[in-house]
């Protein structure tokens, strides 16, 4: 095997921080190296300093045995590393073919050579398995193809080591599984991969090697093959987590009723949660999740059929007046719909509740800032004041804080979206702690997910959502991975 | 070099980032005043003694301040809300309109009238603005230009009425409205100047805006609601309501502008009686980084710039119009400034 990639003790500091400390990695050619931490391990910084958009304090880097300018992303580039970031760097005004040219052209050039480029285009696409469409719209894909534009545009620029940023934070499962063969293929074509993960399972499905990362030192490596999830978790978190285990539980009367509900998402949608219970709807992204947060959020009234909440018909309540009737929620997408990123933590705190945090129009500032700091204590919000502005807490304490907003008023009812959609283990476990709480005070929670495990390890009941309808309930103890996904699948006559 | 986000802005570096702004757009319009032949420091000091060098001089001074005070305070209402209201001279224009309509022939005392017209000029102004937030709120209409082409709309609107209906018959051709009733005019703070009872009611009205803005509900649901309007709709906040309210809370500001100048100081409502308060306003607003205190500030250092300028182009020669250049400049920096006080330079 040939070495196409070297990290050299690499160190990294912010301020006081350092946020990679002598960090040393190697890479040959036709293999798969996952780069796994918890969040604010490091990685991305390590992935930045190799791509070049950040220099090193210390330390190397080398492509195929020659030291990169630190610095310099072009360099980066030129000399064979191509990186395809978490958030997307496309244009969606363009069509895809486009996309791909875009910078790898002078621009002193009179004119683009539009087919040559096309057949390029084509011929990756082909040989590497990623099919795609030269001239549609980005703004009309999906992430998934999306993605496979980002990936096309750096084998475009003759990428030999291809890097990704958690490239399965945006994906369903099933789009995960296709992108890992598709690495996989890569592989076996001669391209080296890194990809930066916190999930365990496909770290252990994608790759060949872990790198495994914490407070920004490397703090192991292992051949996939010699490892167990197990291992890796302890190794990541550098103590042993557990999930928290669900128990039996009888559950109280029905809590929430949904009867025939239709809008635009939602066809003929009908649920029962009873007090007490967490009934979860699992479902490949993009199948009327949204639509069904949004109906039971209140910002979206049915075209037919009723919601009542604890015998009440909240069918027409607006969001306010649904958190009065006692919802609480939690967004599927917590800093486009959970928070404001530029107000502080206090100022979030109470913002669903203004009423109880005013009086006479004016607002209670100290009683809030007190409130605040309370949830900050009880849900345990590290490195959080109720002045600080939200933005710059971590993604597990932004969860933390909507999730502890909505748990302090002990509500009847709980919506929760995606709730830990993109976080790190610990804030996890910190979650589902926070929902089994909730349920076994009597809550009736609505638990929609895309992970089977989340489903498996926290819902009395589960029901699939495809195309907007849902399949029967399955119990519990009637369900596994295997039956939820024939489920998922819209194939509800065979289980 | 890349800019990253500072945790917390300090308060001095608040402080500081207007006070920079200005010094760094006097040294760069010095450069244009040396290239008209004239010492800089020459003409500054006869800006300054122009502006501020005897009472008569800061009477002037803090009557142009005035209605910049209150465009300045539109324009931060509106901004803190992202709702980009550039229709600050339009809404002044027809709240100047509408109080000398109102007032010329208006059956009631001073004391009671007085409050009444500028309740008119403001309904005048929020009426002007609350149709492109409609229309954004409805259609998702840009408000920038739909509120910026207003003010050419309000303007030639002006000029028909004063040329038509509304013409002075006792101004001797001149295009100019019929004057608010006398009963209507604002007493005079300094006798013998024009500075007039409007300056206090525009400092109490920053006070006002202050409050509303950083202690109510409304004011925190308004803020929400232009940082992430997706979640404050998801916490509960009613967008269209809460737009609507910034939208006539801002355009009344600018409408009570006009109110004010027509009745403190101008009596009748001509097409040049505005020396673009509602843009200056826009300025004013930038350079107190939208805090209605530092909008009475800034408006007295543009109210300066302003009725300096004129001082120093009959002393020195320089054209009265470097006082735009400097404001404009001024915003320009302000701008900079900015992202000095929200980032840190890092290499």
């Amino acid at each position: 095997m040939t070495e196409v990639l070297a990290l050299e003790g690499i160190t990294k500091r912010f301020g006081p921080i350092a946020a990679n400390e002598d960090v040393t990695l190697h890479l040959d050619r036709g293999e798969v190296l996952a780069l796994l931490g918890e969040n604010g391990a490091g990685k991305t910084t390590l992935m930045n300093i190799l791509f070049g958009h950040y220099a090193a304090d210390a330390g190397e880097v080398r492509v195929m045995g020659r030291p990169l300018p630190p610095g310099r992303p072009r360099a980066a580039i030129d000399a064979g590393v191509g990186m395809v970031h978490q958030h997307f760097a496309l244009a969606a005004n363009l069509t895809v073919l486009d996309n791909v040219v875009l910078g790898s052209e002078s621009l002193w050039r009179p004119r683009s050579d539009r087919t040559a480029a096309r057949a390029r285009l084509l011929d990756l696409s082909d040989r590497f398995g990623l099919p795609v469409d030269p001239d549609a719209r980005v703004a009309r894909l999906s992430v998934g193809e999306r993605q496979r534009v980002e990936i096309l545009k750096a084998l475009y620029r003759d990428a030999r080591i291809l890097i990704l940023d958690e490239p399965t934070a945006v994906l369903a499962r099933p789009e995960a599984a296709r992108l890992f063969e598709t690495l996989r293929g890569m592989a076996r074509g001669g391209l080296s991969v890194v990809f930066i993960s916190h999930k365990l399972h496909e770290v252990m499905a994608g790759a060949d090697r872990v790198a495994v990362l914490r407070g920004g030192r490397k703090v192991a490596e292992r051949a996939t093959a010699d490892t167990t999830p197990a291992e890796l978790a302890e190794l990541m978190v550098g103590r042993r987590v557990e999930r928290p285990v669900r128990r039996g539980r009888r559950p109280g009367a029905p809590m929430l009723v949904a009867r025939d509900v239709r809008t635009d998402g939602l066809d003929g949608v009908s649920l029962t949660i009873r007090s007490g219970e967490i009934l979860g709807i699992v479902g490949v992204s993009g199948n009327g999740q949204a639509a069904l947060g949004a109906l039971l959020s209140g910002l979206s009234p049915p075209r037919h059929g009723t919601v009542t909440l604890d015998g009440r018909d909240v069918t027409r309540h607006g969001p306010r007046d649904m958190i009065r009737a006692g919802a609480a929620r939690i967004p599927e997408d917590r800093n486009a719909e959970g928070v404001i990123g530029e107000m502080t933590v206090w100022e979030n705190a109470v913002l669903e509740r203004l009423a109880d945090f005013s009086v006479g129009g004016f607002v209670r500032q100290r009683t809030a800032r007190r409130h605040a700091d309370a949830l900050i204590e009880r849900f345990d919000l590290r490195g959080a004041a109720s002045g600080t502005r939200t933005r710059l807490l971590s993604g597990g304490n932004i969860q933390k804080l909507i999730v502890g907003r909505g748990l302090t008023t002990d509500p009847r009812f709980l919506l929760a979206a995606q709730p830990t959609r993109g976080l790190d283990e610990g804030a996890i476990a910190a979650v589902h702690a926070a929902l089994l709480a909730a349920r076994d005070a009597g809550a009736a929670i609505l638990l929609i997910t895309e992970e089977l495990d989340e489903a498996l390890a926290l819902a009395d009941r589960m029901q699939a959502i495809v195309k907007g309808r849902l399949s029967d309930p399955v119990a519990a103890r009637d369900a596994d991975a295997g039956r939820l996904g024939l489920m998922m699948a819209g194939d509800w006559d065979a289980v | 070099m890349r800019f990253e986000r500072r945790a917390h802005v300090p308060l001095h570096l608040a402080v500081a980032a207007p006070l920079g702004a200005v010094a760094a757009a006097l040294v760069l319009a010095a450069g244009l005043i040396g290239a008209a032949g004239v010492g800089p420091l020459d003409a500054y000091a006869a800006m300054l003694r122009g502006a501020l060098g005897s009472r008569l001089a800061v009477t002037e001074m803090l009557t142009r301040a005035t209605p910049l005070i209150l465009t300045g305070l539109a324009a931060a209402t509106a901004f803190r809300a992202r709702l980009w209201n550039i229709g600050g001279e339009g809404q002044f224009y027809l709240g100047a309109l509408t109080t000398a309509w109102i007032g010329h022939a208006l059956p009631l005392p001073g004391p009671v009238g007085v409050p009444v017209l500028m309740l008119c000029g403001m309904a005048a102004g929020a009426a002007l603005l609350a149709g492109p937030a409609f229309l954004r709120l409805r259609f998702g209409v840009d408000e920038v230009v739909t509120t910026l082409l207003l003010n050419f709309v309000v303007i030639l609107f002006v000029g028909m009425m004063i040329e038509g209906p509304l013409r002075d018959p006792l101004a001797f051709g001149w295009p100019q409205s019929v004057p608010v009733d006398g009963a209507f005019r604002l007493p005079d703070l300094v006798p013998r100047t024009r500075l007039h009872l409007g300056l206090l009611v525009a400092v109490a009205t920053a006070g006002v805006v202050w409050l509303v803005l950083a202690r109510t509900t409304w004011g925190l649901e308004a803020r929400a609601a232009g940082l992430n309007p997706r979640a404050a709709a998801f916490a509960g906040v009613s967008l269209p309501a809460t737009i609507m309210g910034v939208a006539c809370l801002s355009g009344g500001l600018a409408g009570l502008a006009g109110a004010i100048e027509v009745m403190g100081v101008t009596g009748g409502v001509t097409t040049t009686m505005s020396p673009g308060f509602g843009y200056a306003g826009i300025v004013v607003a930038m350079l107190a980084a939208l805090h209605p205190a530092g909008v009475v500030a800034a408006a007295v250092f543009v109210a300066t710039v302003f009725v300096g300028a004129d001082a120093m182009g009959r002393a020195t020669g320089v054209p009265s119009f470097i006082a735009d250049v400097i404001v404009a400049l001024s915003l320009l920096t302000m701008l900079v400034a900015l992202l000095f006080t929200t980032h840190r330079v890092r290499r």
